[in-house]
């Protein structure tokens, strides 16, 4: 288990690499002639691309993030091994979940 | 003659220091005060040591907060103001004053998968493996560890995590993975790689900056986490 989760947790740091960096590219580009939910959403709604993009983000997050936090409660609470799997996995979810309900607000 | 404070502790987890006054001499280690300390004042102390010459790796403690061998540290080096405090290595349970249980310190070296396990019986021919080949260096740069257990102490992922294999058993098990004499290297490698394995490290480097031997448990630590990254990638390594 710690083995496969070394390993989704490295290759999802590669793959968000560039996603953050062209993330924050657009949060510049994006707020150069002021910062309109339409003209966001222009550029957002029904774009496959845009979807693609910030769906893969979304998932990688949901990997990521969560394996980093079980290390932190294993080694920093009083949470057993099991208890700190579980917590994050549910944090995960809901990582997961918040960032469909986004890509689906701007996107479809 | 000036004198030193030495400071030690007594009893078990629940203990607490002790004060003493030594004789201050030229050349006196700090093995050297807690045994004047236990032939001359108190001999009840309870301690371990054997070689005194940083061969065995028995008797290391914490000294003024950090872990140490004690018979290779000269007061000089560490004494603040004439004042030491020893204290057992910690991570482990203490059992009396300056000596702990070093039980799952050793067994974490078998979990860790740290058994030699050869190809080649007695009666076998020796193969010959070139010093200079790349694998052999490898584990050559870790071979001299002498499980005083000095990193397992300054770690502190071992600290937050006791399941953690820890330092020196990683070490152990990468010198095996790069032995071309061992026959079970996978299964090494699946143990060393595997739950409580090298992705519990955070890389902070204690160990390495700890070790009296000058090994590099750190290292090793990092070769086994591109190992167990390669392998899962199918890459050859």
């Amino acid at each position: 288990m710690d083995r496969m989760l070394f390993v989704l947790q490295r290759l999802t740091a590669l793959l968000l690499l560039p996603l953050i960096i062209g993330h924050l590219i657009v949060i510049l580009y994006a707020v150069k002639g002021g910062l309109t939910s339409a003209e966001i959403l222009a550029r957002t709604q029904g774009s496959l691309w845009w979807g693609l993009f910030y769906g893969l983000f979304v998932v990688a997050v949901a990997i990521h993030a969560p394996i980093g936090l079980r290390n932190i409660l294993k080694e920093w609470t009083p949470l057993s091994r099991v208890a700190s799997g579980w917590l994050s996995l549910a944090f995960g979810l809901v990582l997961l979940w918040l960032g469909a309900r986004a890509i689906q607000g701007v996107v479809l | 003659m000036s004198t030193l404070k030495v400071k030690i502790w007594r009893g078990e987890e629940d203990g607490e220091f002790q004060s003493f006054e030594v004789p201050a001499r030229e050349n006196q280690t700090i093995l050297d005060v807690v045994t004047e300390v236990q032939r001359q004042q108190e001999p009840g102390l309870s301690y371990r040591f054997a070689c005194r010459v940083g061969v065995c790796g028995s008797c290391a403690m914490t000294v003024n907060g950090k872990p140490r061998w004690t018979c290779r540290t000269h007061i000089n080096a560490v004494a603040k103001d004439g004042e030491i405090t020893i204290e057992p290595l910690r991570n482990m349970p203490v059992i009396k004053d300056l000596t702990c249980d070093m039980t799952d310190f050793f067994q974490k070296w078998q979990k860790a998968g740290g058994t030699f396990k050869g190809t080649v019986t007695r009666k076998d021919k020796v193969v010959t493996i070139p010093p200079s080949s790349p694998k052999r260096q490898k584990a050559d740069a870790g071979i001299e560890c002498i499980n005083c257990a000095v990193c397992y102490a300054a770690c502190d992922t071992v600290n937050w995590d006791s399941e953690y294999l820890g330092p020196a058993a990683l070490n152990r098990a990468w010198t095996l993975v790069n032995d071309e004499r061992v026959g079970n290297q996978k299964e090494v490698l699946d143990k060393a790689i595997g739950d409580n394995g090298c992705s519990s490290c955070h890389s902070q480097g204690n160990c390495t900056a700890s070790c009296p031997v000058g090994l590099s448990p750190s290292q090793s630590i990092h070769g086994l986490k591109r190992m167990s990254l390669l392998s899962f990638l199918g890459t050859e390594v």
